[in-house]
């Protein structure tokens, strides 16, 4: 029989741990994919964050650095330096990358160090039981905002892509969800491209992936879905926010 | 076991850490046990600067000088803070251009030099702190004046290999300096 | 022997690391030690290595982090606030076990402190400093010549024993010039399988990582990493001695108390004290059996220190009470006269019994 769909080979056999209805699964795969399209399996190394994806580097077949809370931008830093050869992505949630780790990803972009970041963004710290993200939405309800975020005590949600696309560093930002198929294709490719521009050394690129998370938020695995439709996306509007190639090429002509 | 402790103090910005880099460098050549201790932080910028240098046959101990052998002194306040830790026998050397004040123990030997002064007027402005050097060697049989040439070129970078002669230059006003 | 050079203490870890090999170097400025910064930054670029200035100590820890899981020889370099902030990525290196080589040339604290020298940091460097079980090999140099001498010993540690090594100076021993000399650096290689290289699709992936969710599990890398650490203490403690001959009064002091305390034991020996110095070289792993032998031998200890009196305690563990243990310190970037250290020699002389 004529296999029509397998398991990229850049995954482990592992059992992921994550809740029932998380996208971290759709996520890891679309990064194996890229990993197994780009033939680069071999001279990859990733760095998972401390949050949900913090056993990142028991999924991953490549070689695999489990960084502090916030640092793997630093740390994956560190081993691209030593090892240019290699392709070096960091694999990280809101608060890992936007809270604590913000300096790390601002730096690591504004150097245009030559790595590739997945930023997974499901406006929650789900590892931790459900607390406030520096990306949960105004009145969002969480075990740490139970009144709704209020803006007027601890401020607004951050938005990555558009600060982060105000520097000169980096190559390429984009922003990308995962809440249906069309999405999850498109997201796929944004990934896949955040790879190649690595292996071409074009530097930083970071891909912003709006995700869901039905246990925290308290929702049905659907609802979710739903909810990323109806509330983050408007607040985190999809696109390429910079992308410095495609920027000079359309300049040429 | 012969052992020499020199305090060189001054503003910043007058060659201090310089000229104790002189001696040394000096004494690196002479074969004798070395140590250079600056002083650092703010003082450096425009405040006062110090710099000990222990020249001595045997391994240096401390390399913090409590009470130098020789003092030199390019300011006032460096001289009001540090007559009085010159040992009974020792030598203090003053800049007499910026330091009018004299030094009122008599159980030390005492040079001035108006070395900012003749510096301007051999047109080598900067280099007061190497006519004091000069001075310095001359009166220190053990320290000489042997080997300043090939001293200097050691401490000038050579991309500023002109300096040379104008720090030799500096060492001999100091040490044919009649007072 | 090799020509003699005049060198400030920092600058001869710079050059010292470069003959070790090492080519990689993250850190952020801080005085007293930004000369070892500036010469990395001058030297790196022009031997292939790499000098990059981070955005903070917390970066520039982690990068080394990264680093050193990729299996190079990687350093960074600070002082005292500075090590507080790399305190979390110096556990997470010993929860990883992998190598590196931190210097902190210490300056007076807490808080912002000030910047001239001291040796408040021996706890934070001997005892922990960040969270969890673990030891760094800490190395006490009081000698611009032993700034370079240790610096390599450090890097041959570190590799030996997956682990951090640390020179822990002060700011006068970084700033001090002195003649040194660099003999051939003798860079002894192991192995490192264990690395971040990439899978090159022929072995199964290597995993850098200190997390054990299970207990058992995490019990048990802690005991086999004390194992590891029993095995230094045996065989890597480093000390001199110094007039110890007969003495009846013994000096402890490291670094740049050390040097002050020898010109206070010569003096008291001249007035017909019998007084000798211990100098631990390593202060972790600590030197212990010379201080329980000395213990058998003399009325009484003398702690020279630049703080309130941390590795006073260390002797007391050492000697098992046996003896009194004084203290002579300065603190806040003030450093003991000989004078100050000699009237402790004497009064430990009368005291005793």
């Amino acid at each position: 029989m004529a296999v029509v769909f397998q398991k990229p080979h850049a995954l482990t056999d592992a059992v992921l741990h994550y809740c029932p209805g998380c996208p971290h699964g759709i996520i890891h795969r679309l990064v194996a994919e890229a990993i197994d399209n780009l033939g680069i399996e071999g001279r990859t190394i990733g760095v998972a964050p401390v949050g949900c994806a913090v056993m990142a580097y028991d999924y991953f077949r490549c070689d695999m650095l489990e960084a502090a809370h916030g640092r793997a931008p630093a740390s994956a830093t560190g081993i691209k330096r030593c090892r240019p050869e290699c392709i070096v992505f960091t694999y990280q949630g809101d608060g890992d990358l936007a809270s604590i780790g913000m300096a790390e990803t601002v730096h690591a972009a504004a150097r245009n160090e030559n790595i590739t970041v997945i930023f997974v963004n499901n406006a929650i710290y789900g590892m931790t039981g459900g607390q406030m993200a520096p990306t949960s939405l105004p009145g969002q309800i969480t075990q740490t905002s139970p009144y709704g975020r209020d803006v007027n005590h601890c401020g607004w949600p951050v938005r990555v892509c558009e600060l982060l696309s105000s520097l000169e560093g980096p190559e390429y930002v984009a922003r990308v969800a995962v809440n249906n198929v069309k999405n999850v294709k498109a997201a796929g490719k944004a990934i896949e491209k955040a790879f190649r521009n690595q292996v071409e050394n074009k530097g930083f690129s970071l891909v912003e992936v709006v995700s869901a998370c039905p246990t925290n938020w308290g929702m049905t695995p659907q609802k979710a879905l739903e909810w990323v439709e109806s509330d983050m996306l408007p607040y985190y509007p999809l696109g390429v926010y910079k992308d410095r190639t495609a920027a000079k090429e359309a300049e040429q002509k | 076991m012969k052992t020499t402790q020199i305090l060189i103090a001054g503003f910043g910005g007058q060659g201090i850490l310089f000229a104790g880099k002189f001696l040394a460098y000096k004494g690196l050549l002479e074969d004798l046990q070395v140590s250079w201790l600056p002083s650092y932080g703010p003082e450096m910028r425009g405040g006062t600067a110090n710099c000990s240098v222990i020249l001595s046959d045997d391994p240096v101990g401390s390399p913090i000088i409590t009470d130098p052998d020789v003092l030199i002194v390019m300011n006032l306040p460096s001289l009001q803070k540090y007559a009085d830790t010159v040992v009974p026998g020792g030598q203090i050397y003053v800049d007499s251009t910026l330091i009018s004040e004299k030094v009122v123990r008599d159980d030390v030997q005492v040079f001035y030099i108006p070395a900012t002064q003749m510096a301007g007027d051999a047109g080598v402005s900067t280099l007061a702190n190497m006519i004091m050097m000069g001075c310095v060697l001359k009166n220190n049989p053990e320290l000489s004046f042997d080997g300043t040439e090939e001293t200097v070129k050691k401490l000038v970078p050579p991309k500023k290999a002109a300096l040379v002669d104008l720090n030799l230059k500096a060492l001999e006003l100091g040490r044919d300096y009649a007072g | 022997m090799a020509e003699r050079i005049l060198m400030k203490g920092n600058e001869a870890i710079a050059e010292a690391a470069i003959r070790a090999g090492c080519r990689h170097y993250f850190g952020y400025p801080i005085t007293p030690q930004t000369e070892i910064a500036a010469y990395m930054a001058k030297k790196m670029p022009k031997i292939g290595g790499v000098f990059l200035q981070a955005e903070s100590e917390i970066a520039s820890i982690n990068m080394v982090y990264g680093a050193a899981a990729a299996g190079m020889r990687v350093m960074t370099s600070s002082s005292s606030p500075g090590i507080s902030l790399k305190s979390e990525g110096l556990s997470y290196i010993a929860g990883s076990d992998v190598p590196a080589f931190v210097v902190n040339v210490q300056r007076g604290g807490p808080g912002l402190g000030g910047i001239q020298p001291s040796q408040s940091d021996y706890f934070q460097a001997t005892k922990g400093g960040g969270h969890g079980d673990y030891h760094m090999i800490v190395l006490a140099p009081a000698s611009v010549q032993e700034m370079a001498s240790l610096t390599i010993k450090g890097f041959n540690l570190a590799d030996k024993y997956r682990m951090t090594a640390m020179i822990l100076a002060d700011g006068t021993i970084g700033q001090m010039m002195e003649p040194i000399s660099f003999e051939d650096a003798e860079i002894e290689n192991y192995e490192k399988p264990w690395a971040l290289t990439g899978t090159k699709m022929e072995r199964t992936h290597n995993i850098v990582n200190s997390l054990y969710l299970k207990p058992d599990e995490l019990e048990r890398t802690n005991f086999e990493r004390f194992a590891r650490y029993k095995t230094i203490e045996e065989n890597e403690v480093l000390y001199e001695e110094y007039m110890m001959d007969g003495a009846e009064v013994c000096v402890v002091a490291f670094g740049i108390a050390a040097r002050v305390a020898k010109n206070a034991v010569a003096a008291a020996r001249s007035e017909g004290i019998q007084a000798g110095l211990i100098r631990p070289i390593t202060l972790w792993p600590f030197p212990k059996a010379p201080l329980r032998r000395a213990a058998g031998q003399v009325k009484a200890f003398v702690s020279v220190e630049l703080s309130m009196g941390q590795m006073i305690e260390d002797i007391r563990l050492a000697t098992e009470c046996t003896r009194p243990v004084s203290l002579c310190n300065r603190t806040g970037g003030m450093i003991p006269s000989p004078g100050q250290v000699l009237e402790s020699i004497r009064e430990a002389a009368k005291g005793g019994n």
